[in-house]
């Protein structure tokens, strides 16, 4: 055999992964082969990968379970780490943590994107000395993500497990994408759970991906296959810059998904009664551009919504607040969905548009035992640091502390604008004359209560009246709706050379 | 058999139904008032109603049982 036979053979063992019958399993659980995975994630596939006879000379070992190199998404060159399920159920020795650690450090050296493929069993309790405790051990993955994290986009794809500390991958990724099925995390597994606290649970109760999608928070997209997971992560790419330093790239103009005169105007929306629910999303299709929203934790506290969009072209994070659940309130859920997807728009120069329609931070013992407040804090915190271009869009209502998070006037936006119907109060007319008058109705006959509710009511209202606050300038200017994507399209652009630097410490001492 | 809980605290302001009742995945079936707002409570599955547990005006905590499905 000449040496470049027995390099063409070796490598082609390697290209094959593990053993027929993982191939087999993976098969019947509608799994992808990683190389088939990265074939499907990368234009031109796989271009460079390193380490590929690492632990070569061990047996059953190919690449030692993990594929790290790198390729294109949308022309864009990008790193990898693809866990190879075929070997050893895709468990970290110490070859695959240094091949790990090795693309996070070239992809801070090129600053470009990292996509994580993952599909692990965890550590290989075998190798424990050699990959876990030590300068180069796994935790200095976790150390490297940190680091990158604002620095270049992090993507998780989660095909399979990822099992205890592995679980903390997906953590540290700025989006994680989880098929439905297959994909779960968790720190300990049901058979551990069962052995250490003695609770009983199946794997999806544990730490499957629709629980953590919508209850738990850890995964941001779900999807039914390993298909769709990757053209999810392909299309995530194209809202996103290479790094911090770069902006997102814009796209040639587009129609409204709903252009107005086909459909309801926006004012046709927006019921009249400040307390009825609408839905939010029919007023989004009226401003972005058609087939260009990518949402964001879709399924956790969906009284908010979090979404890439476009408008003209350009790149724009959105923060909505959905009257049709829950009634827009804002609770401790709600709040940290917020300010992980602002603070991911900043970080990477996506300027945030706030719609907003809230009845303020929900109330009660129940909110206050979880700790709305700092949980709160956490959402005015990010919002505030943002220092992209911010503009704060009064929908209808914008009660207390919930105009505060969403980007009111004493918070910087480049503009605070209001459609006709905006109400702007530390709270509505039916609670304030409440409060305000409680003794003074309660001394009332009660035949003349009413007529004294409605009017100090009506008196409160006129006192909020939107062109009121437009005259103190409070709001910046008064859009129809059916003007507000123009008037949207027009300040983005006027905003796009905004180059300001919040503070110059260390950072905040973060309210968590 | 399906139990509709509210998925906010606050106080009974509607019921659309009563027992014996059949409704729709998707219908409406009551509404919760609660921040001032009113809060849609809809069914996420066919059936007939067993059981209406609140009466209009009770207060009523997050996730607390409303209406009974069988």
């Amino acid at each position: 055999m000449t040496w470049e036979e027995d390099l063409r053979r070796k490598a082609a063992r390697i290209a094959q992964g593990g053993p027929h019958n993982y191939h087999q399993r993976n098969k019947e659980k509608n799994k992808l082969f990683v190389r088939e995975r990265l074939r499907l994630l990368l234009d031109h596939g796989i271009e460079t990968e390193d380490g590929k006879f690492a632990n070569e000379a061990a047996e059953g070992l190919p690449a030692d379970g993990v594929i790290t190199g790198t390729g294109k998404i949308h022309e864009q060159t990008v790193c990898f780490i693809a866990n190879d399920s075929t070997v050893k159920a895709g468990s970290w020795g110490a070859h695959t943590v240094e091949k790990m650690i090795r693309i996070q450090e070239k992809a801070e050296r090129l600053q470009i994107p990292l996509l994580y493929l993952v599909d692990s069993a965890g550590a290989r309790i075998t190798d424990q000395i050699d990959m876990f405790p030590g300068r180069r051990g796994a935790g200095r993955i976790f150390h490297n993500q940190i680091k990158l994290s604002g620095q270049v986009p992090q993507v998780c794809i989660l095909f399979g497990p990822s099992a205890a500390g592995g679980a903390y991958i997906p953590a540290f990724c700025d989006i994680v994408i989880m098929t439905e099925g297959n994909a779960s995390m968790y720190l300990g597994s049901p058979r551990m759970a069962e052995m250490v606290i003695g609770e009983r649970v199946s794997l999806e109760e544990m730490g499957g991906a629709k629980m953590h999608c919508s209850v738990s928070g850890c995964g941001d997209i779900l999807v039914q296959n390993e298909e769709e997971a990757i053209q999810k992560a392909r299309d995530y790419m194209t809202y996103m810059p290479a790094n911090y330093t770069k902006q997102p790239k814009k796209c040639g103009a587009q129609h409204p998904a709903i252009a107005t005169p086909r459909g309801k105007t926006i004012e046709d929306i927006i019921p009249q009664n400040q307390n009825s629910p609408f839905n939010m999303y029919e007023l989004i299709e009226r401003i972005i551009d058609e087939d260009s929203l990518f949402e964001i934790k879709a399924l956790f506290a969906p009284e908010i919504i979090t979404a890439l969009s476009r408008i003209n072209g350009r790149v724009v994070g959105i923060v909505a607040n959905q009257p049709s659940v829950k009634g827009g309130v804002l609770f401790p859920d709600t709040a940290d969905k917020a300010a992980r997807f602002i603070t991911l728009c900043d970080a990477f120069h996506i300027p945030l548009l706030f719609l907003v329609d809230v009845p303020g931070f929900m109330i009660g013992t129940h909110v206050e035992k979880q700790g709305i407040i700092r949980h709160g804090a956490k959402m005015v915190a990010a919002m505030s640091e943002a220092t992209v271009p911010k503009i704060s869009v009064i929908v209808r209502k914008a009660y207390g502390a919930g105009l505060y998070a969403m980007a009111g006037p004493a918070f910087e936006p480049d503009c605070c604008l209001a459609l006709p119907t905006a109400q702007v109060a530390v709270m509505g007319p039916e609670a304030a004359v409440n409060a305000v008058y409680a003794k003074k109705i309660a001394s009332l006959p009660e035949e003349k209560r009413q007529a004294f509710i409605e009017k100090k009511r009506k008196e409160y209202k006129e006192n909020i009246d939107i062109y009121r606050l437009a005259s103190e300038m409070i709001v910046d200017e008064v859009v129809s709706g059916e003007r507000l994507r123009e008037e949207l399209t027009s300040r983005f652009n006027v905003y796009t050379t905004k180059n300001v630097t919040f503070s110059q410490r260390k950072h905040p001492v973060y309210p968590v | 058999m399906e139990v509709i809980r509210t998925p906010i605290t606050g106080t009974v302001w509607k019921i659309h139904v009563k027992a014996g009742d059949e409704v729709k995945a998707g219908e409406e079936v009551a509404i919760v008032e609660s921040m001032k707002m009113e809060i849609p409570i809809v069914s996420d599955y066919p059936g007939n109603v067993k059981t209406v547990f609140r009466e209009e005006g009770d207060f009523i905590n997050e996730g607390e049982d409303l209406i009974e499905l069988d």
